[in-house]
């Protein structure tokens, strides 16, 4: 493919042609902020935090959205642009809560970021606010549209990538909101709770309810993982704070990108359930008793040994798991194989 | 899988036959709404009417279990209007006339009155099949849990070699399996047949190899028993002691009374988990082991694909993880097993288990292999049947339709058939305990088309017992023409509705697989006080 060779505030760039102004500025290394861009997305070029001055072209051209040509010079940091960015800003600050105090995306939030990067204060501008209830009837995610900005990734994450299209813009102006068809919530509507829209929030509209005053976003560590459900594969992080898993959140999988489903998104409750086994049990008189794991394991070794012993080794036998890691199950062959001499191993593969 | 997950996004026809792909495996269903996207034509092969068979051109709403005869009934049409790769054929496989001798007779007409499809929707999907660039058939328990599916899944295989829909990007034959690592399982020798890597026990050098590779003289040479044969011989009394590590076979095995019954028989039972499961309440010792999020290791997903999962957090309690107890009770039992971490068994793995030669945790801390992945500067396989099958040519085995084990008839008069929910997983050990998803889909319900309702007179969320000649549950009826009339399904999530007590063990005698998808019951509304008593 062709390339083609610009400069972006003084540094040159090469990239491929039919690239943007924002990808390249992305290989020079220059920071633009951006809220309604995403590189997986459709590109609606509407929120304008992206733009930048290129001489020779009318106004301030939006970098997501304006290819990148031969010789281009661009500038990124002009008072212009850094007055257009501060009005953008203060505009979506007007109509917005003041309370990142209790906000579960603060630390976590490009409103917030982009807020503390150009020295905008929230009290600039004043008129009316919107004061819709927060959206909490689903057991999955919180919806508080008055934190929303209207960058759309939510209903193009629905439609492109979960291919559902459960929600989009409703109203007109001031009173446009994202919504399911006919202003329903989302437990009402066809939505299957993936959390993908959570996924691509940049502020804290959307925000999972199962995290919500676990931690603040700072003190989260994320371990990345792969999904211990079906048999796709997916990759997510888990959220961690004081040894405690408190959330999955989207990490870029090799099978799944940022998408998951339900179950992966929300299905982790069960690792700090009270049910979770935490001691050997031993049966005794019909009963279970709680015993030390050296009592148990060799209560096991016994009876399995002596049942080798007294019937042969084909009396004894393995169910091993298909929700078990490649390891163990290895491991678990070999000991059939071994140590019981049997090659009564088998899995749940047929079920 | 022939072919990777991403690579059904570029397929320009999908076929995807006994597979509830949105809601059993959601992620692979958004490549399947991408393709479509792209221009796809999906036909889906299904008994309900799913959301996949909502999205599809062709839905072919199949009678439960004829699925042999659409498969030779595409194969005859296509044969028949000379469709067929004629180059494939002739360069890659073998037996084609045994095929052709055989498709003869599933006329579209004859096919169209065993399976209920029209004879001109066979006709079209099978050109549509036979004249794709890339073609990808999708498949899962719809197909194989059935006293037929190993025969199943060969005319699906016959159908792809017929058409040379395999060996490229795009095109062949992709299971889709259930669970996160039952590919690793099987790969890791998890099966009585077979050593890590389907290196077979039967074979003597084998034997000698492993024997070598573990020190010890020599590896036990007799076939082993499959799960269904397992739990058999423990109802005989054949089998002694079982050692079950993370299966919950009380509620998953067919006929589970059957297998409840068995396990009871058992002299010795130590079952392995992280909840205290059905099964585990039938144990003599129970181990407590640890979750996924607290322990490292790997897992194969169903294209192969081999991953990391990473230590989040510490093992609750005194659990410990899977590794480690199979260690302990190796050791103890004379064998002395001793590793430092998973890391250090993926060495020992990568030294007998040739697909996996150049897997190393170094490696997968930069990325996921796809196996085969023999040497540590092999970047992996991202589809199999490149030029060449594994055997050589590829060998057409032709298969004669069966009827299911158990038909309806005047006391069991439908058809009852199981599978999955979106919200939910398996026997629910899991997701009836995330704060989250058993509260969004509390109860289970048995869906019961209209006429069928009608007929019996049931309400929309009525309680009705539903009963096999093996077992009964009681469960609300959901009035619905997602089932066809004759057809009631329900999933396998719930112990309140343990649905395994209806299903049928008749086993393929092949795969050994049971014939979940088919069974004969019969329905009947509870007067309203049992109901009361039931919920």
């Amino acid at each position: 493919m062709a390339n083609i060779t610009l400069t972006i505030d003084g540094i040159q760039v090469t990239v491929p042609k039919g690239s943007t102004v924002l990808e390249a500025a992305k290989t020079a290394g220059v920071f633009i902020p951006t809220f309604c861009h995403d590189p997986e997305l459709s590109k609606p070029g509407a929120c304008r935090i992206c733009v930048v001055e290129i001489p020779g072209m009318r106004n301030l051209p939006a970098s997501c959205v304006t290819e990148a040509q031969e010789g281009m010079v661009v500038n990124t940091q002009t008072p212009a642009i850094l007055a257009a960015r501060k009005t953008i800003l203060e505009l979506l600050l007007a109509n917005h809560p003041e309370d990142c105090l209790t906000c579960p995306k603060n630390g976590e939030c490009k409103l917030q970021e982009y807020a503390y990067f150009y020295g905008v204060k929230a009290d600039t501008l004043k008129g009316a606010k919107h004061d819709y209830p927060v959206e909490d009837d689903n057991p999955f995610i919180v919806r508080d549209m008055n934190k929303c900005i209207l960058c759309g990734r939510c209903i193009r994450m629905c439609d492109e990538i979960q291919g559902k299209h459960i929600i989009d813009f409703a109203y007109r102006g001031f009173n446009s909101k994202v919504t399911p068809a006919m202003d329903t919530p989302y437990s009402e509507s066809d939505c299957a709770f993936c959390g993908n829209c959570v996924a691509v929030c940049p502020v804290g509209a959307l925000s999972e309810k199962g995290m919500l005053r676990k931690g603040r976003r700072w003190e989260i560590q994320k371990v990345k993982t792969t999904c211990p459900y079906c048999g796709a594969g997916c990759n997510f992080d888990l959220n961690v704070k004081d040894g405690k898993v408190i959330g999955v959140t989207s990490t870029d999988g090799d099978v799944n990108g940022r998408a998951l489903c339900v179950k992966g998104r929300f299905g982790y409750g069960f690792i700090h359930h009270p049910d979770r086994l935490t001691t050997p049990l031993i049966k005794k008189n019909g009963k279970f008793e709680e015993a030390s794991w050296e009592e148990a394991i060799n209560l096991v070794a016994e009876k399995l040994g002596g049942i080798k012993a007294k019937y042969g080794a084909d009396a004894n036998a393995i169910l091993s798991s298909a929700r078990c890691t490649n390891e163990e199950n290895y491991l678990m062959n070999k000991f059939s194989r071994v140590v019981l001499g049997t090659n009564n191993i088998d899995h749940c593969a047929r079920l | 899988m022939t072919n990777g997950i991403k690579e059904i996004a570029d397929a320009d026809f999908i076929l995807a036959t006994g597979t509830n792909t949105t809601e059993g495996h959601p992620i692979i269903g958004l490549q399947v709404k991408k393709a479509l996207r792209n221009g796809a034509t999906l036909v889906v092969v299904d008994p309900r009417k799913t959301e996949m068979a909502e999205m599809a051109q062709y839905h072919l709403q199949i009678k439960s279990g004829t699925d042999i005869a659409l498969l030779n009934g595409f194969a005859h049409v296509i044969i028949a209007e000379d469709l067929w790769n004629k180059q494939f054929v002739q360069e890659r496989t073998e037996d084609f006339e045994a095929l052709k001798e055989i498709v003869a007779k599933y006329t579209p007409g004859y096919v169209a009155e065993i399976t209920g499809v029209p004879a001109e929707t066979i006709r079209e999907v099978a050109r549509g099949y036979a004249k794709a660039i890339n073609a990808s058939i999708l498949y899962t328990m719809g197909l194989t849990q059935h006293i037929c599916g190993t025969h199943n899944v060969f005319a699906v295989a016959n159908l792809t070699m017929l058409c040379g829909q395999i060996g490229k990007a795009s095109s062949g034959v992709n299971p889709l399996r259930g669970q996160n690592n039952v590919q690793g399982a099987c790969d890791m020798g998890a099966l009585p047949a077979f050593f890590p890597a389907y290196q077979p026990v039967a074979n003597e050098a084998n034997r000698a190899k492993f024997a070598a590779a573990w020190g010890v003289p020599e590896m036990p040479a007799g076939p082993g028993l499959t799960v269904p044969q397992i739990i058999n011989a423990a109802g005989e009394g054949k089998i002694k002691g079982l050692y079950i590590m993370g299966e919950n076979p009380a509620l998953s095995d067919a006929d589970a009374n059957h297998a409840v019954h068995s396990l009871e028989n058992l002299e010795f039972l130590v079952v392995q988990d992280i909840f205290l499961t059905e099964t585990a309440l039938l144990a003599d010792v129970v181990l407590p082991a640890a979750s996924f999020a607290e322990k490292d290791g790997t897992f194969s997903n169903t294209e192969r694909r081999v991953q990391l999962i990473r230590k989040a957090v510490e093992p609750v309690g005194n659990a410990k993880p899977d590794w480690e107890i199979i260690c302990l009770l190796s050791t103890a039992m004379g064998y002395r097993m001793q590793y430092d971490s998973p890391k250090e068994i993926m060495i020992e793995i990568t030294q007998v288990t040739p697909s996996y030669g150049g897997i190393t945790y170094d490696r997968l801390e930069q990325g996921s292999l796809q196996w085969p992945c023999p040497t540590t500067d092999h970047p992996g396989t991202p589809f199999l049947h490149t030029g060449k099958f594994g055997r050589g040519l590829g060998k057409f085995n032709p298969v004669e339709y069966v009827e299911p084990d158990e038909l309806p008839d005047e006391e069991y008069p439908l058809v009852l058939s199981t599978g999955r929910r979106l919200y939910h997983y398996h026997t629910g050990t899991m997701t009836q305990r995330t704060g989250a998803l058993e509260i969004a889909y509390a109860e289970e319900h048995l869906e019961v088309n209209p006429v069928d309702a009608a007929n019996l007179g049931i309400n929309d969320g009525d309680f009705v017992k539903v009963s096999s000649r093996r077992g009964e549950v009681t469960v609300a009826a959901r009035i619905t023409e997602k089932v066809a009339p004759g057809l009631v399904f329900t999933s396998f999530h719930y112990p309140e509705v343990a649905i395994n007590k209806l299903t049928n063990a008749a086993l393929d005698p092949i795969s050994k697989i049971p014939e979940y998808k088919v069974c004969a019951v019969k329905v009947e509304k509870l007067p309203a006080t049992a109901a009361e008593k039931a919920s």
